[in-house]
């Protein structure tokens, strides 16, 4: 049991012991949060995610997070309402952030992929959000990152779900520990995208729509020959089926499980807050910020430096007490 | 004798059949209703299930609460279809049943109830809606994935084709896709590319040599709007595709096989709340759109009640509905002549033009895959239609006697104080639990085990057809719940696509950019952008106002969570707890507001979700109070025409509840 926070502590401490504690009804109140872009809210946030840094976790977030990415119509939101079952059987507390792009014109934008996850609304394991991208298109919301952050001391799985095959799996690559690309088959797009040096290579490659047999079993040829000639030995390619019967799920969760179990977490965590600093910096700070502190490669060489247990915010910190100095 | 000149028939036409879309609280009190609709002169019967039996759940299932015997009647078993069907006499009776998910099950028990009285089943007439394309399109009782649902209209088609042989196995529906929005354009497409689909996948379940008489008991339910101009045109250019259909790509030959053979079911969309009286002049020239020209008329028409978009119609405003059929059959000389439209220079100039733009989506579709394939682009665009339809009508584009146009009325004395509807005793729900309940409790439990295992073994099989089976279920007095169930966990369940996430970003000019102005506003000072649930409970699947709602909420800036149809009141909590909402919207049109939208807020409040709460649908005048007294914030019905000022208040909820300051 960790200690409580002080009364005074506020609502981001509050928040943050209690997913520390991994009490799963916290999460709604956290989303709000980390969220919110008043500068009163901000420091919440902070306040919230230094209760969860690796020197208060007493190691790395013991929750997977999964990044699932890919293009519209690939069958990700059927994918996932099968995959999050295959989880809840294997007893795994699951959270799924979805992202969604948003309408450039009016700011708003319509969260639509819920509707195809299947959800009991009395299961207290599960929960899921969704986002809409903000202004960058593709791109990942900082309150994206913070909340994967957060929601990973405290439950299992946190999947972190987007549209496109561009510019956003490395936004994802920053904060998940292992990322998955979706296509289907007959789509030529991941081939090319991924040939060209477009896409990174993901650490798993889902080919969706394997109930259409030849098609799917060429496209998985196609992917692997393509992967081989990148070198991406480690690139698992996975295919599934979500028309019932429903196949490959279990693979799936099986290849994530073994991606993890291979990884080198604390490092690739390291990297990923190291990362989100940056971005987060670059986002309040703009391009002007980061000349300030003599370019890209001199913060990246700066974060290096830093203490590896310091959390997102405080290495944000870092940044901007040094273009004050 | 002389002979008959051109422009006279030699004699009278016969009229069409005329039926009422009726059924209501319980298989007997609809039982009476049908009795004595035939009596006023009704010539067939048209039974309107409740949404639990038209999706498969038996009455004591927790999502048919609030839904039992509202929009129809409920027919969970064959006791309940031997009762709905008493004393009348099934070897003489043309009846057309709105069934669709499970028109399986309840052609079934129709089946068995006729056997059981002697009625040898291929005396049977009628028809089973069983279109699901349009389901998912449209309407939302679908149950199953599209795959297998197709797969049962398909054994339907070959099942009914040599056992029930004047059975219409399916009416492909234009219909809905009106009331969803649809352009005449769109109707004659999509209606036709669903045909393409229905009837490729009957041609692998029959021999060639029957393909012209499936083709000619394939027939089609369609709407009219009060255009009625081109809407008589439309029906002379589907009459016109089909033939061409059935020749080119079913090798149909015989003229009889080649007719095309529709019913109608007048606009609903374009009935107003506000003045509701004159929707009857809307329903009479709707009705010519059906009957004027002989080479394009309906065999079966329905016509709504004028009080349609108040609520449920009661018994006399049906009544007025086979009235200005009769009047029209049987008083004006309507019938006595061929074709008034032969050679008219305005109609054939119309009918090309549909034709031409109907070949062309219809080409679309099919690019797309075919029409199952296509579902979610059409539903997209039918979204889009129907928000094109509605920006007219809000411009004043497009004229709405009484609504956007000459508004001023005298007090109506036909809306007294019941509202001038008919409402459903809610004990009705509570009895018919029982029912299903003790239906259960005293049938052989053994034949009902082994008949729902056949039904499995065969639903798994997709070379056997799943009649028989579903016959010899119906006949051991298995619940259409549990025949829904059994063919669930087979097939697996499905939820169609919303359609609007592909809508396309509106341009609505400076109202729109005024509402955009505020909406950020709030949503600046509350640190997030203002969120909004749009839910729709309960098992009604008419979610074209939802998702003009959610679209409209979207281009004023609101981050939107639409979940689609047929969500539990706790599953909606679930979301907007998850979801950290501002505000919900919720739409229900089956008259079930009264005991879902109180739970919705129950759940709400024990989820500990404090936020506004507004209701839209056809929500009579009577029910607003006790919704407002439930903690509802506000309430639209479908005289609030005007979405920009819903949004408008929507913002101005927002902005109270966060103590947000009032615009300066």
């Amino acid at each position: 049991m960790s200690v409580p926070a002080p009364p005074s502590a506020g609502r981001g401490a509050e928040l943050g012991v209690r997913l520390r504690d991994r009490d799963l009804s916290a999460a709604p109140a956290t989303l709000n949060l980390v969220e919110s872009r008043t500068p009163a809210d901000r420091e919440q946030t902070a306040a919230l995610l230094r209760e969860l840094s690796p020197a208060k976790l007493g190691g790395e977030a013991q929750g997977h997070v999964i990044g699932v990415t890919g293009p519209p119509g690939a069958g990700k939101s059927t994918l996932l309402s099968a995959l999050v079952r295959e989880w809840r059987t294997r007893g795994k507390s699951v959270a799924v952030l979805a992202v969604d792009p948003s309408s450039k014109r009016s700011g708003g934008s319509l969260l639509g992929d819920r509707a195809r996850i299947d959800f009991d609304p009395g299961d207290r394991e599960l929960f899921i959000r969704s986002t809409a991208a903000g202004e960058r298109l593709g791109g990942l919301a900082p309150a994206t990152r913070a909340a994967a952050q957060a929601l990973a001391p405290a439950f299992d799985i946190v999947v972190i779900e987007t549209v496109g095959v561009g510019q956003s799996e490395t936004d994802v690559a920053d904060v998940a520990d292992t990322v998955a690309v979706i296509v289907q088959p007959g789509s030529g797009d991941a081939l090319q995208f991924l040939k060209s040096g477009i896409m990174e290579t993901p650490d798993v490659l889902v080919v969706t729509k394997a109930d259409l047999g030849k098609i799917a079993i060429s496209a998985r040829r196609d992917l692997s020959a393509a992967l081989r000639s990148l070198g991406a030995r480690d690139t698992k390619v996975v295919m599934v089926s979500s028309v019932p019967p429903p196949s490959g799920i279990a693979d799936l969760a099986d290849a994530f499980e073994d991606h993890r179990a291979a990884l080198d977490l604390p490092g690739r965590r390291l990297a990923a807050r190291r990362a989100a600093a940056l971005a987060d910096f670059a986002v309040e700070h703009g391009e002007r910020g980061v000349r300030g502190l003599g370019g890209r490669r001199a913060a990246v060489k700066l974060l290096a430096e830093q203490d590896p247990a310091l959390e997102v915010p405080a290495l944000v910190a870092v940044l901007e007490a040094k273009v004050a100095a | 004798m002389s002979e008959t000149p051109a422009h006279r028939l030699p004699e009278r036409d016969r009229p069409w059949m005329m039926r009422t879309y009726a059924g209501h609280s319980t298989a007997k009190a609809s039982n009476e209703l049908y009795r004595g609709n035939l009596a006023k002169g009704q010539t067939g019967l048209s039974i309107a299930f409740d949404l639990p039996t038209q999706t498969g759940y038996d009455p004591d299932h927790e999502l048919a609460r609030g839904e039992v015997g509202k929009v129809g009647v409920p027919i969970p078993h064959k006791g309940e279809m031997h009762t709905l069907l008493d004393g009348i006499p099934l070897d003489d009776m043309n009846t057309s049943m709105t069934i669709n998910a499970t028109a399986a099950f309840l052609l079934a028990l129709y089946i068995g109830t006729a056997e059981e009285n002697g009625v040898d089943r291929a005396k049977l007439q009628g028809t089973t809606q069983n279109d699901i394309i349009k389901e998912f399109l449209a309407r939302g009782t679908y149950a199953f994935p599209p795959g297998p649902s197709m797969r049962l209209i398909a054994d339907m088609v070959a099942f009914t084709v040599t056992e029930v042989p004047k059975w219409n196995p399916i009416n492909i529906c234009s219909y809905h896709l009106q009331e969803a929005g649809a352009t005449p354009v769109q109707e004659i497409a999509y209606a036709m590319s669903n045909a393409i689909a229905v009837l490729d996948a009957a041609r692998e379940r029959v021999p060639a040599d029957q393909m012209g008489k499936v083709f000619s008991r394939i027939s089609f339910f369609v709407n009219a709007g009060v255009r009625f101009v081109e809407e008589h045109a439309k029906l002379r250019a589907m009459s016109i595709l089909w033939e061409e259909l059935g020749r080119e790509r079913y090798g149909v030959e015989d003229p009889k096989h080649l007719r095309f053979r529709y019913g109608v079911q007048v606009n609903s969309l374009g009935l107003t709340e506000a003045q509701p009286e004159n929707n009857v002049q809307r329903i009479v020239l709707e009705a010519l759109a059906v009957t004027l020209g002989r080479n394009a008329r309906a065999r079966a028409v329905q016509l709504p009640a004028w009080n349609e978009a108040l609520g449920l119609p009661r018994p006399w405003d049906q009544q007025w509905s086979l009235r200005i059929q009769q009047v029209l059959a049987f008083e004006t000389d309507l019938l006595e002549y061929p074709d008034i439209f032969e050679g008219s220079v305005v109609m054939d100039g119309l009918v090309g033009e549909l034709l031409a733009g109907a070949r062309a989506e219809m080409a679309v579709v099919a690019e797309h895959g075919g029409a199952v394939e296509a579902v979610p682009y059409m539903k997209a665009a039918l979204v889009d239609s129907h928000r094109e339809r509605w920006r007219r009508i809000e411009s004043g584009e497009q004229v709405v006697v009484g609504m956007n146009k000459f508004v001023e009325t005298s007090e109506s004395p036909l809306v007294d104080e019941d509202g001038g509807i008919m409402t459903v005793d809610a004990a009705v729900e509570a009895h018919q639990r029982e029912a299903v309940e003790a239906w259960r409790a005293e049938r052989d439990q053994a034949a009902v085990d082994a008949a729902l295992a056949k039904l499995r073994e065969v639903a798994a099989d997709d070379s056997q057809n799943i009649m028989p089976a579903s016959i010899e279920a119906a006949r051991a007095g298995v619940t259409v719940g549990e025949w829904s169930q059994a063919l669930r966990d087979v097939f697996g369940e499905y939820r169609g696509p919303t359609g609007v996430g592909e809508a396309t970003a509106a341009d609505h000019g400076a109202d729109l950019e005024a509402l955009r102005e505020e909406v950020g506003r709030v949503g600046e000072a509350l640190g997030r952008t203002v969120k909004i649930l749009v839910g729709k409970p309960g098992l009604d699947g008419h979610s074209n106002g939802a998702e003009q709602i959610a679209v409209r909420a979207r281009d004023v800036g609101m981050d939107v969570v639409y979940e689609g149809i047929r969500l539990t009141p706790q599953q909606i909590a679930r979301s907007a707890l998850d979801e950290g909402v501002h505000v919900i919207g919720l739409s229900i049109l089956s008259g079930s507001h009264k005991e879902l939208i109180p739970t919705v807020i129950d759940e709400l409040r024990a989820a500990g979700v404090d936020v506004p709460v507004v209701v839209g649908g056809i929500i009579p005048e009577a029910d607003v109070a006790p919704l407002k007294a439930a903690g509802v914030a506000g309430v639209y019905t479908p005289k609030d025409f005007d979405m920009n000022r819903i949004m408008s208040d929507i913002v101005a909820l927002v902005a109270a509840k966060g103590g947000v300051s009032t615009p300066a």
